[in-house]
């Protein structure tokens, strides 16, 4: 019988929660590396026994953990992340210029086909690869030094690279996002860039629809449709058919278009999720009601689910990497909270429980679907 | 043997219980114990100065009896307590938030 996985980042250490495909009783590991902040916990689409995590604390900086079998043993890979020449500056938040320096690793993403094989998307940004299993690393360069980067400013979380999507039928094929810099582009596998926000538009920057600056919260792709890329923006909520080169507005009938996560549902590539959350000054949801909304035009109409989910005095956060689906039918979909929560649904949104309910802050969920 | 004191998330990263004890060849130094701490658990690599640089990371500071030797030159001789194992060498997470 299939089952699932949940792999959970927090900000006091990982967790790991398991069960069969009914996806009911849940039995929940952890922590691991407790007391250090997990941006990211990841597994490889090749070998689902190996699993990487991105661990950090500002006292003693980055490690990166592996383990072979699933998360029950784990082992320091390594964490020597340097960018290649002389980095440079980017812009600080009130515009002046700032050295580039390492601060940690927020994402990580392994290959479709080599479980050695993985990206790191890091702060200050930039894309790093490993080909021996996380024991060495190298910065893909030409992102950072590609034009833009002097103008790079960082949102509010840091100047992160949070997103890194590889096309499965072609993996030269790259997109990443940055906050607050936006989407860029690779067709070589990352050796050449382009930025890739056009159709953004963000009243929050002094040229709205500059061709670099947006702050892009998150992307989402189905694996069978790598050309259309559902973004949660700062504020708006945007699709593009054509792998990034172009970009329009889907909000539609949300409440409020501001929010961090998104994801694409595993069986139905028009089947989008995202959890609205107030505005850039009020991090919770609208009313104190947690809802997620579908929908399954691919944007545009989008419903309300809220059986199970706390409909009064709720006011946490949904961050950007906390939403994750898996691939059993029917679909199950996943989030975590600020406040300790790992939802699940096994029904494609439809009904909603607690996993757990007393976690530290969720800063990631990744889910990998078992034989 | 010199013996060093770490943090308690360092002592879960290198796998010990206790302090550790090393064999510093030469002046012992602030330098001479992070190499040979570093050789004997690479674990601990980058987590207590930079791999690069060799600068100790900002939020990590090292005692010697109720000195704070954090700002010594990293090639400075540290007391003969320290080379002569009656006293261990601190590595110590500072203060800092909650």
């Amino acid at each position: 019988m299939s089952s699932v996985r949940v792999l959970v980042g927090t900000r006091k250490g990982a967790f790991v929660l398991t069960a069969d495909g009914k996806r009911e009783q849940w039995e929940v590991a952890g922590p691991h590396f407790g007391g250090w902040e997990v941006y990211h916990v990841n597994g490889s689409p090749a070998d689902p026994d190996r699993l990487y995590a991105s661990q950090s604390t500002d006292w003693f900086g980055q490690l990166i953990q592996r383990s072979d079998d699933g998360g029950r043993s784990w082992a320091p890979v390594g964490n020597e992340f340097v960018y290649e020449g002389v980095p440079g500056t980017h812009q600080w938040y009130d515009g002046t210029p700032q050295p580039w320096k390492f601060t940690r690793v927020w994402h990580l993403a392994p290959s479709w086909e080599d479980p050695d094989a993985l990206y790191a998307g890091v702060e200050d940004a930039a894309l790093f690869s490993s080909t021996d299993g996380g024991t060495t690393w190298s910065e893909l360069a030409g992102l950072r030094e590609h034009g833009s980067g002097p103008a790079w400013q960082p949102g509010a979380g840091g100047l992160c690279l949070h997103t890194i999507l590889a096309d499965p039928t072609d993996p030269a094929r790259l997109l990443v996002a940055i906050s607050a810099a936006g989407v860029f582009r690779s067709d070589d596998a990352g050796a050449s860039w382009q930025p890739a926000n056009k159709g953004l538009h963000s009243d929050y920057v002094p040229e709205p629809e500059a061709e670099v600056g947006h702050c892009v919260h998150k992307l989402a792709i189905h694996p069978s449709r790598p050309d259309v890329v559902f973004m949660q923006k700062h504020w708006d909520v945007m699709r593009s058919d054509d792998a990034g080169r172009t970009w329009h507005e889907v909000s539609g009938n949300l409440p409020t278009d501001f929010g961090f996560a998104i994801d694409v549902h595993a069986h139905e590539p028009e089947t989008v999720y995202v959890v609205p959350i107030t505005s850039d000054a009020e991090h919770y949801p609208p009313d104190g009601r947690l809802r997620v909304y579908r929908s399954r035009t691919g944007g545009g109409e989008w419903e309300p689910l809220t059986r199970g989910l706390p409909q009064a005095n709720c006011y946490v956060n949904v961050l950007r990497d906390a939403m994750a689906v898996d691939a059993l039918d029917p679909g199950g979909i996943y989030f975590g909270t600020t406040g300790g929560q790992v939802y699940a649904s096994a029904d494609s949104g439809d009904q909603w429980m607690p996993i757990v309910r007393d976690l530290p802050p969720v800063l990631s969920v990744e889910v990998q679907t078992l034989p | 043997m010199i013996r060093v004191v770490l943090p308690a998330h360092l002592r879960t990263l290198a796998q010990v219980s206790d302090e550790v004890r090393l064999t510093v060849e030469g002046p012992v130094t602030q330098r001479a114990i992070l190499d040979a701490l570093e050789a004997r658990y690479p674990m601990l690599r980058g987590t207590v100065r930079d791999h690069a640089t060799l600068q100790r990371r900002a939020f990590v500071r090292f005692f010697v009896e109720e000195e704070d030797v954090s700002h010594e030159p990293a090639e400075a001789p540290l007391p003969p307590a320290v080379a002569a194992g009656r006293t261990p060498f601190r590595i110590v997470g500072a203060l800092a938030g909650g």
